[in-house]
């Protein structure tokens, strides 16, 4: 993966795997302390803790394949830069990941484009809800689909000038990490 | 909180109600979006097939993503499926091709042969 947008897209269609309505992505650096933390959270089926034992090995899957490759990935872009990859899920109880990258280290990949993720995430999956926020210093920036389609009224959100209008919204408030 | 403003609602409204057609959706692209298709630039065909879509001015085209289809190696993948016809699989896409796919295959209804892999459906993870 080149980037943590590329790894945040592929661990949200996890989500979206595992019938989540709701996902929440949180990015947040805490300049202090030379953390950059990424958090998904979802409302999907839950791990119980035989699999969730799995998770992290590449050869692991519940896909009918032969290959998990998208959480090994992940924990290795972040322990590459001494940080770690935090799972905790449980059945109907959905799952909860945090991963943390020292912010300043040579290895720490781009974050890359949360606009194209995000847009990517809302045009292939217009019946579920994502929200996204970015906190860094003083600054939040807050999105939420469930506000966007209301304010729809109607019109799907997966319009194209619905898509569009969501794209321009983005890329005004998105990327303000680097 | 982000929110659209009013002129840009009105527009989206406008639009939307414009072209509506009836009877359902005409053809769905889906971009093959797992962890190969991901690392091998799916996001990048999914933007296009966006793009596209917004210049056509199509509104009976559906997308949308899936996961692994077990043939990491030919990603970036797209299956594209127009109503009554058997889907069509793509393979080792480029945004280039996608366009003339695009354009060809969703627009004019005429598959383009030498990008795809195979006609049928078949199991997808």
């Amino acid at each position: 993966m080149e980037d943590i947008s590329l790894h945040i897209l592929d661990i949200v269609e996890n989500s979206i795997c595992a019938d989540a309505k709701r996902i929440e992505i949180i990015l947040s650096l805490d300049a202090e302390h030379d953390l950059f933390r990424v958090e998904i959270n979802d409302d999907g089926r839950g791990m119980d803790p035989e699999t969730l034992a799995k998770v992290r090995d590449p050869f692991f899957t519940t896909k009918g394949k032969k290959t998990g490759l998208g959480i090994p990935l992940l924990a290795q872009a972040a322990e590459q830069t001494g940080g770690e990859l935090i799972l905790d899920s449980a059945p109907g109880k959905g799952t909860q990941m945090s991963v943390a990258f020292r912010w300043s280290h040579v290895d720490r990949p781009a974050i890359g484009s949360m606009t194209d993720t995000l847009m990517t995430l809302i045009a292939g999956h217009p019946d579920r809800d994502f929200v996204y926020e970015e906190r860094a210093g003083d600054r939040v920036f807050r999105f939420d689909t469930r506000e966007i389609k209301s304010d729809l009224d109607g019109v799907p959100i997966a319009a194209p000038a619905a898509l569009g209008a969501i794209r321009d919204l983005l890329k005004e408030n998105i990327q303000q990490f680097e | 909180m982000a929110k659209l403003t009013i002129a840009d609602l009105k527009k989206i409204k406008e639009e939307y109600h414009q072209g509506l057609r009836e009877g359902g959706f005409r053809a769905r692209i889906t971009v093959h979006m797992g962890t190969c298709g991901i690392a091998a630039g799916a996001r990048g065909i999914m933007n296009t097939v966006m793009e596209e879509l917004a210049k056509s001015n199509l509104k009976d085209v559906a997308i949308t993503t899936s996961g692994c289809a077990g043939l990491c190696s030919q990603e970036p993948m797209a299956t594209i499926e127009l109503s009554g016809e058997p889907p069509v699989k793509y393979i080792s896409l480029t945004e280039d091709k996608m366009r003339k796919i695009f354009t060809e295959h969703v627009v004019g209804g005429k598959p383009v042969k030498e990008y795809a892999l195979v006609v049928g459906h078949e199991t997808t993870y």
